[in-house]
Order: structure tokens, then C-alpha cells, then sequence
């Protein structure tokens, strides 16, 4: 693979081949309760997408020029989950700000953000495969974009459910996880597209 | 009475009060290492040890944290435990942590962790606390183990690493695949709905 066309396909295998979501199960939690709703899946999608494009290169510049000089890569969990829990809370702040109804349909899952495993595994996988700066952006963005393609996909999904009949026990999480396996399925359709180890 | 809330602690996690069926919770992280029961072993391992150590440091600190501030302490502890749990597999296991790769720091953002953490340890006694993290990370890895069991079996065909089935069994590819894991957990889910809500139903 040519190197300068490398950022390009991290981007479209984020997105599709090696979506954070459907390959890696990273943020499952939020996605199953919060995929209920168009809105709010929107609204989360969209703060997902920003939160992973910003915090991903911001950690890769803590973790090049602060962790790496001074030989404490062991620390990068804690470090990491600073850079995004701060990130979150001023994402918060701004759509408080800005929007107070999509403020209120967002509530308590906001916070959650901080505890979703997707954006801390986006910054884990960055250091693992060595990206470059312009590399971890293009995946932070990648990944959210992935991200936010699966939740609206499922709230669309779930929109048409509520007119179905599911099994009494598989109602809420079963049905969801099942699709979730489709999805999976018809993403891996994607695969030997784009190779990006 | 004492004697009985410590049993009510330790056995309501596992069966009717089991992080993963109930509040699915906490799959994320390790869903995706469920294709291996070995893999699936350690990274429970370090759930359990992570919830079980950071309730018992929180409990005992809960009446010295500010509410305000209360989310980053918590955070903090845990992280320290996952980092523990890191630097000893990459010590004493290189061959598992690689494998294991950026899992083993998302055990951070476990919400099994974090969940019980606030729910439980900020109210309750530092024993008890220990007790109740101890139960909570149980009931997750039997249920995680248990769909390991069933992804790796069927998917390759053996388990552990060891071949059990013949030459006759046809590996279910898609079990080792990421689908797999979405079936098995809504499946898995699906019969344990089923049968508590039948017991619920008749009582």
C-alpha cells in the first residue's frame, strides 16, 4: 500500500470493513439502549463522531510528546480517559449551550460518552497500530462516522419493529443484538475492499 | 441477619440480579475476545478482579469523596487496577496480552465496573462492597465464559486449544466471526428470559 494513500483507506475501513461497532462490539452498551430512538441516536451519533475526531489526534500528541519522552506509556489508560472524560464534559457544555432540546433527549446518556468503550478502544487501537497524527485523526473520524452509520441504521430498524411481533423474552436487547449479528453480517459484505491491519 | 445480606449480596448478581442478562451491561468490552475460552478466562480474570478491588478502595474512601467530583476519583481507581492487571500479563504473559491487544485497558470502561462502583460501593460497607464486586464479576464471566464455550466449540471445533471434535465436524465459520458473538449473547439471552419469566409467570 502506497503510504500517502494509507489515511484513505484507515478512513473507508473504519467506516465499513473494520467498523468499531460491528467488528470490535465497542460501544454496544449505548448503542443497544440508546438505538430506540431516531432522535437521540442522531444526537449521540453526532457527539460520538466529534468527541472520537478531536480526542484521538489530541491523545496522539499526549501520548508522542508527553508519554513517550518520559517513558510512561503505562499511564496512557488513565491519561486518555482525562483527555476524553474533559472533552465530553465540554461537549456537554456546548450542547447545553446550544441546543437545550437536544440536551434534553440526550440526558444522562451525555456522561455516559466517557464510559463508552468505543472512543477509549479508537485511542488504544491508534497507539497500537503506530498511526501517524494525520492517520489518528482520519480513524477518530472514520470510526465515529462507523459509529454513527450503525446506530441511525438500527434506530431505523427498530422504527419499523415496534409495528412487529417479537418473542416476549427476545423483546429490547435479544432482538437487537440479532439485528446487530445481520448488520455484522452484511458489513462483513465490505470486507477484501480495503486490507488495513 | 448480617450473615444473610452477605448471601443476598453474593448470590443476587449471579442469578436474578446478573449484570449481563438483566442490565446488559458491560458486554463490550469483552465480547469481542469471546472467540477463545482462554482469551475469555484472562480478560474475565482482570473484570473480576478490577470490580472486586475498586469497589472495596471506593467503599473505603466513600466518605471522603466530594459527590462533585465523585466520576473521576472512580475512574481513577479503576484505572489503576487495569493498569495493574496490564503490566502483570504483559510481564508474566507476553504471548496473551498481545493477543489480547487494547482489551484489556477497555476493561476500564466496563460499565460493570463503573455500575457497581456507584450503585453499590457508595453506600455500602467496604467488606460487603468486596463481597458485592467479587459476585458482580462472577455472574459476568460465567455468562461470558459460557458464550465462549459455545463460539469456540462450534467454530473451531475445540476448546482450549485443544481439538475435541473429529475430523467429521464442519467449523461454523461465522461463530469465530463477529456475528457470532451477537447471535450467541441474544440467544444465550433468550433462554434465560425465557425461562425466568416462566418462573416469574407462575409464582
Amino acid at each position: 500500500m502506497h503510504d500517502a494513500l494509507l489515511p484513505l483507506s484507515v478512513f473507508f475501513a473504519s467506516i465499513f470493513t473494520s467498523n468499531i461497532l460491528l467488528t470490535n462490539y465497542l460501544g454496544t452498551c449505548s448503542f443497544l439502549s440508546v438505538s430506540k430512538e431516531m432522535k437521540t441516536s442522531l444526537g449521540l451519533g453526532v457527539a460520538v463522531i466529534f468527541v472520537m475526531a478531536t480526542t484521538t489526534p489530541l491523545n496522539w500528541l499526549v501520548y508522542e510528546y508527553l508519554l513517550l519522552p518520559f517513558g510512561l506509556e503505562y499511564l496512557r489508560f488513565i491519561v486518555f480517559i482525562i483527555v476524553i472524560a474533559a472533552f465530553v464534559q465540554l461537549t456537554e457544555m456546548t450542547i447545553e449551550r446550544y441546543s437545550e432540546p437536544l440536551y434534553q433527549s440526550l440526558g444522562i446518556f451525555l456522561p455516559l460518552i466517557t464510559v463508552n468503550c468505543a472512543i477509549l478502544g479508537v485511542c488504544l487501537f491508534m497507539v497500537i497500530r503506530e498511526y501517524s497524527f494525520f492517520t489518528s485523526f482520519v480513524f477518530g473520524l472514520g470510526s465515529g462516522i462507523g459509529w454513527f452509520v450503525a446506530i441511525i441504521a438500527m434506530a431505523g430498524i427498530r422504527v419499523k419493529l415496534k409495528n412487529a411481533k417479537v418473542v416476549p423474552a427476545l423483546e429490547g436487547p435479544g432482538i437487537t443484538l440479532i439485528i446487530a449479528g445481520f448488520m455484522a453480517m452484511a458489513f462483513m459484505g465490505f470486507s477484501g475492499m480495503i486490507a488495513v491491519s | 441477619m448480617a450473615k444473610n445480606k452477605v448471601r443476598k449480596t453474593f448470590l443476587e448478581p449471579l442469578g436474578k440480579n446478573n449484570p449481563v442478562f438483566v442490565q446488559i451491561l458491560g458486554i463490550c468490552s469483552t465480547l469481542a475476545v469471546t472467540n477463545k475460552l482462554q482469551n475469555t478466562m484472562v480478560m474475565t480474570l482482570g473484570v473480576m478482579f478490577t470490580t472486586a478491588l475498586s469497589s472495596w478502595t471506593i467503599s473505603l474512601l466513600r466518605n471522603h469523596i466530594p459527590s462533585r467530583i465523585r466520576m473521576m476519583v472512580e475512574t481513577m481507581v479503576i484505572a489503576t487496577f487495569v493498569i495493574i492487571v496490564d503490566i502483570v500479563l504483559k510481564a508474566f504473559y507476553p504471548e496473551m496480552w498481545k493477543q489480547l491487544g487494547p482489551y484489556v485497558g477497555l476493561i476500564i470502561t466496563n460499565c460493570i465496573v463503573m455500575g457497581r462502583v456507584e450503585a453499590f460501593a457508595l453506600q455500602n460497607k467496604p467488606t460487603l462492597s468486596l463481597i458485592d464486586g467479587l459476585a458482580s464479576g462472577l455472574g459476568y464471566a460465567y455468562v461470558l465464559l459460557a458464550i465462549a464455550f459455545v463460539r469456540e466449540l462450534l467454530g473451531t471445533g475445540s476448546l482450549w486449544g485443544y481439538r475435541i471434535l473429529g475430523s467429521w465436524w464442519t467449523n461454523w465459520s461465522i461463530m469465530i466471526m463477529p456475528p457470532g458473538g451477537f447471535f450467541v449473547l441474544a440467544i444465550l439471552i433468550w433462554i434465560i428470559r425465557e425461562t425466568i419469566m416462566k418462573e416469574t409467570n407462575h409464582a
